[in-house]
């Protein structure tokens, strides 16, 4: 038994919550973008904290349930229709074998994530069931959903219970977001004015903002003129080839910063000027294209205090949805 | 006769041409069928075209070319006869 895909809206994928450990060796830990409302999403149908979900970017898909079973849906805020009546979000529901789900036009943030009890039971490959699209593996075959594609669901799944995430554990979406980075390893490579664009100005996402990476515009970032060291590219935002963390900050010709995200590359010749903190790279995840965005530079101990606050909400969000 | 809103159904950048140098996929005043494409919305570096829906006139278009948008945003308006 499965569910069968009608449509299957812009770039839906199956995710879980990553690839770990291969990084090293340039594959990307994929998974849930934000694993905040992804793993809310698994807990308010009593799956498996990393049972497989959908993450639809932008614009939802339409899909035909075969079986009976417990849906919920949450972050970026497309509210679901069931046969066409509106369900609400962070709520988990029952669907009957036959049910069409459908969701409304985005309204606020950038992916939504669909849980389904049992979970999406796709191969696990390399310890995860999710897409890396650009080395065409995991998820549904590889890819993205399309069209007629019969998703299957996994056997274990659990009774309804009716849950429902409170008001105070969704997630905002703030008009301005305000993101942590810390600085490094190649800010120095900044001149003063640079470093202090970076932080002044008030940045715009532009449409290029995929599960590789979020590029911005707002001002333009100088970098230092100096004789490019040996292997080095020749523009001053290059640098002899090093390992790019996730989240890590890049600024290509000193133009457009990008933030790499879970889908990225592992290395590469552009100078890092910083990395966004993890407690702040579901908030990245949720952004649209044209919001706004300002960078505010953290320490390394308020950046362990952010991840330990993120925690705390985290265990306060089990308790919540616990049985 | 009666107006109806074409909507963005994505967030992204509206472009009324299917590249730089083209004529634009449509003129205001002109008659459109509903499986014709409007415009085109880029997101994630895809553009994809948005269809017009019905059959009609295509009055006015609502954003301006390389303008962003919203999904859900009205981005045209057709006469339906």
């Amino acid at each position: 038994m499965a569910i069968k895909v009608i449509k299957p809206g812009l770039a839906t994928s199956i995710q879980d919550r990553g690839r770990w450990g291969y990084y090293h060796v340039g594959i990307p830990p994929s998974g849930a973008m934000d694993q905040y409302s992804f793993l809310a999403a698994n807990l308010l149908v009593g799956n498996d904290e990393n049972a497989a979900v959908l993450e639809c970017t932008y614009l939802g898909p339409e899909l035909e349930f075969q079986q009976n079973a417990v849906v919920a849906v949450t972050g970026a805020e497309m509210s679901p229709r069931l046969n066409g009546q509106e369900m609400p979000l962070w709520t988990s529901f029952e669907v009957r074998a036959g049910d069409r789900l459908s969701f409304d036009f985005l309204k606020r943030g950038a992916r939504t994530y669909v849980a389904v009890s049992g979970g999406i039971d796709v191969p696990i490959i390399l310890g995860s069931r999710s897409l890396y699209g650009l080395g065409a593996f995991g998820g549904f075959e590889g890819r993205n959903l399309q069209e007629g594609d019969l998703l299957p669901i996994g056997a274990n799944g659990s009774a309804f219970v009716e849950r429902s995430v409170p008001q105070d554990l969704r997630i905002a979406f703030p008009e301005l977001i305000e993101i942590r980075v810390m600085m490094g390893l190649y800010d120095y490579l900044l001149t003063e004015e640079g470093l202090k664009n970076f932080f002044e100005t008030t940045w715009t996402l532009t449409p290029v903002a995929d599960r590789i990476g979020f590029r911005y515009k707002g001002s333009e970032l100088r970098f230092i003129k100096r004789k490019q060291p040996f292997g080095a590219g020749s523009d001053p935002s290059n640098i002899v080839d090093a390992a790019y963390p996730i989240g890590s900050i890049q600024v290509p010709g000193g133009l457009e910063p990008i933030i790499l995200h879970r889908d990225a590359v592992s290395g590469g010749g552009y100078a890092m000027i910083g990395t966004v903190i993890s407690a702040d790279m579901d908030a990245v995840a949720q952004t649209q294209p044209n919001s706004k965005t300002r960078f505010i530079a953290v320490d390394l101990d308020q950046a362990l205090a952010a991840r330990q606050e993120r925690n705390q909400r985290i265990a306060r969000l089990r308790e919540a949805l616990a049985a | 006769m009666s107006r109806q809103q074409i909507l963005s159904p994505l967030p992204g950048t509206f472009y009324r041409r299917p590249n730089p140098t083209s004529e634009p996929y449509v003129t205001e005043g002109d008659p459109v069928t509903a499986d014709q494409t409007i415009c085109l919305i880029e997101i994630m570096k895809q553009f994809n075209e948005v269809k017009a829906g019905v059959n009609g006139k295509l009055v006015e278009f609502l954003v301006a070319n390389e303008d962003a948008v919203m999904a859900g945003q009205p981005i045209a308006i057709v006469e339906i006869e």
